[in-house]
């Protein structure tokens, strides 16, 4: 028995001019997948995850969730699909408190957002899913403090908390635990071993650490192309992936 | 400072937050003044000013809230920064002129029509433009009221050219309620057609609606990846202003009987904006207080000088720029704050 693949890539290509950012990549995440992508700077990651998310649109090639394709959507309505994504460079409502941030997208996957009359119960129900999310993942305490004031950390896992709220099918995590200090990391650890299971989830991650404690298939990219994937302990014994890494070749 | 542990941390009340959304942080009974006082301005100054023939000027100024408020909407809550808001005010009061010269002399009729095509041409518009944002978006808003400006000045059979639309025959309100000498029904008609375009201003922006809209302008990215339409939200916005901006031109045509080339200018969309940064934007009450200031300040500097007021109006705007971030409705936190500052100093010590 097959069953369809929660996010499915296939041929994926873009280039800008000359420059190639994307060649044929083939992704496919099933239901809970936790896989991992790593690549040297600059080999097309952020522009990988810009392409899923519908703020590039890609030369050629299909994207599929759930079977249904989603390449030619706008990228609020592949999050209405169920495709969501954190980002690398902290993108959060800085003049709402914790709590608003959260309830803005729930409110808004409960497709009330747009409603013009007052305030009803329905929004009172969105700051309580948000608050009850936010104690989960132990920001609750913070709910109140407005997010320009918040601590790097725990802006990261607001990231995350954001994207959650909106029960994703897939969720694409662009380096979660960039620019947090060691000390606050082992919390954005802990968040991710405890993300529901029947999310599929993509990782782009620069901290070795961090991916290869918590994906279970690892794709390399390089200069837009598929150099490897495999089970973490295959990849980190690859030399090609290795030379790659070191940028020297492993004689 | 590091994050909590996943325990259960006390649950903060999410009680203020809600309460927050709408009034601000005063106690009631002065919030519920404070919300009383423009309007029991607006009822103080018809009494006071009825035998004085300075009402048409409270006319004036409650048309330039009017406007500013529409302004608000688009520049303070969904942050769309335009410079051509006058197009819809202008066109508001075109179509009102022609509408009781052609159609009917029916002013509520003339009203709800030209409400409607300022709204529509707002759609129109803002659809064409509203995928640009910054500086891209106020260069297009300028091209349209320019667009706009020189038609009315070419189309002399339809707009009177710069002559001005003449020959409006405005009549009673409900068949009743003649437009007078002394200008005590068009007062009152603005009156209570700002008072209902504030209601449904209030309410907008202390919507879900009205929060996306905070969201769109503190970073429209973010909204996207939320899943949330931008440019639908955008639009929509746009488009109730533009009605609203049009009620505003309505009205300053039904109450001179007059439409100049002016309401379609671009100083007038400048003078809007200016009411609107003086007072303050994203309070709505900051149309109120940046119209009257401004209207006043004119008024009364004119007499001196024809151009003082330009230099006076210019100095306020931008001391009010450099000391006071949210306009001059900023003075009561700035005020509290350092009434605050002082009773701790005293308090404490």
């Amino acid at each position: 028995m097959t069953t369809t693949p929660a996010l499915s890539i296939r041929g994926l290509n873009k280039s800008f001019g000359a420059i190639v950012v994307a060649q044929s990549i083939d992704v496919d995440l099933k239901p809970g997948a936790r896989v991992g992508l790593i690549g040297p700077n600059g080999a097309g990651k952020t522009t990988f995850v810009n392409l899923l998310t519908g703020f590039l649109t890609p030369d050629s090639g299909t994207i599929a969730l759930d079977g249904e394709r989603i390449e030619a959507l706008a990228p609020e309505m592949r999050v209405k699909r169920g495709l969501a994504r954190t980002h690398q460079i902290k993108a959060l409502l800085r003049g709402f408190n914790v709590r608003d941030n959260v309830a803005v997208a729930i409110a808004e996957r409960r497709n009330f957002a747009w409603r013009m009359m007052r305030y009803t119960p329905q929004w009172r129900e969105c700051l309580e899913e948000s608050q009850t999310l936010l104690d989960d993942m132990g920001i609750g305490v913070v709910a109140d403090r407005i997010v320009r004031e918040l601590p790097y950390g725990q802006q990261r896992l607001l990231e995350i908390a954001i994207a959650l709220s909106l029960k994703p099918r897939v969720l694409l995590l662009d380096e979660p635990a960039a620019g947090v200090p060691s000390t606050e990391a082992h919390h954005i650890h802990d968040v991710l071993s405890r993300l529901p299971k029947d999310i599929a989830i993509l990782i782009i991650e620069h901290d070795m650490d961090v991916i290869f404690r918590f994906a279970e298939e690892i794709i390399v990219l390089v200069q837009g192309k598929v150099l490897t994937r495999g089970e973490p302990a295959a990849i980190a014994a690859d030399p090609e992936v290795r030379a790659v890494y070191l940028g020297r070749t492993v004689i | 400072m590091t994050p909590a542990k996943p325990s259960t941390p006390a649950k903060p009340s999410i009680a203020p937050a809600v309460a927050a959304s709408g009034t601000g942080h005063y106690p009631l009974p002065i919030a519920l003044a404070g919300h009383a006082l423009p309007w029991l301005a607006i009822i103080a100054f018809f009494f006071f000013a009825s035998g004085g023939g300075y009402l048409s000027f409270g006319t004036t100024i409650m048309i330039w809230i009017l406007f500013a408020m529409s302004l608000d909407l688009v520049l303070g809550y969904a942050g769309i920064v335009t410079l051509g808001h006058a197009a819809y005010f202008g066109f508001g009061a075109y179509v009102a002129g022609l509408c009781s010269i052609y159609l009917t002399s029916d002013p509520l009729i003339g009203h709800a029509i030209a409400i409607v095509a300022a709204a529509v041409l707002g759609l129109v518009t803002g659809a064409l433009i509203l995928h640009t944002t910054g500086v891209t978006f106020l260069m297009l808003s300028l091209a349209i009221i320019s667009m706009m400006f020189e038609f009315a000045n070419k189309a002399k059979d339809i707009t009177g050219g710069d002559d001005g639309l003449q020959g409006m025959k405005v009549g009673p309100i409900f068949g009743t309620f003649e437009f007078n000498l002394f200008g005590t029904t068009a007062y009152v008609y603005t009156a209570v057609v700002l008072f209902l375009w504030f209601l449904i201003a209030w309410r907008l922006v202390h919507s879900p609606f009205g929060r996306s809209l905070d969201g769109i302008r503190q970073n429209a990215r973010r909204m996207r990846a939320i899943g949330t339409p931008v440019w639908w939200r955008l639009l929509a916005v746009y488009t109730i202003s533009a009605g609203i901006a049009g009620s505003a031109g309505a009205l300053s045509a039904h109450s001179t009987r007059f439409v100049g080339l002016d309401v379609l200018s671009l100083l007038t969309s400048g003078i809007v904006t200016v009411m609107l940064i003086l007072g303050g934007t994203r309070k709505l009450y900051g149309a109120f207080v940046g119209a009257v200031v401004y209207s006043v300040v004119q008024d009364s500097t004119a007499k001196i000088s024809p151009n003082f007021w330009e230099f006076i109006v210019g100095g306020m705007l931008i001391l009010t720029v450099l000391f006071l971030e949210g306009g001059l409705m900023d003075i009561g936190r700035v005020v509290r704050n350092f009434i605050a500052k002082i009773a701790k100093r005293s308090g404490v010590a």
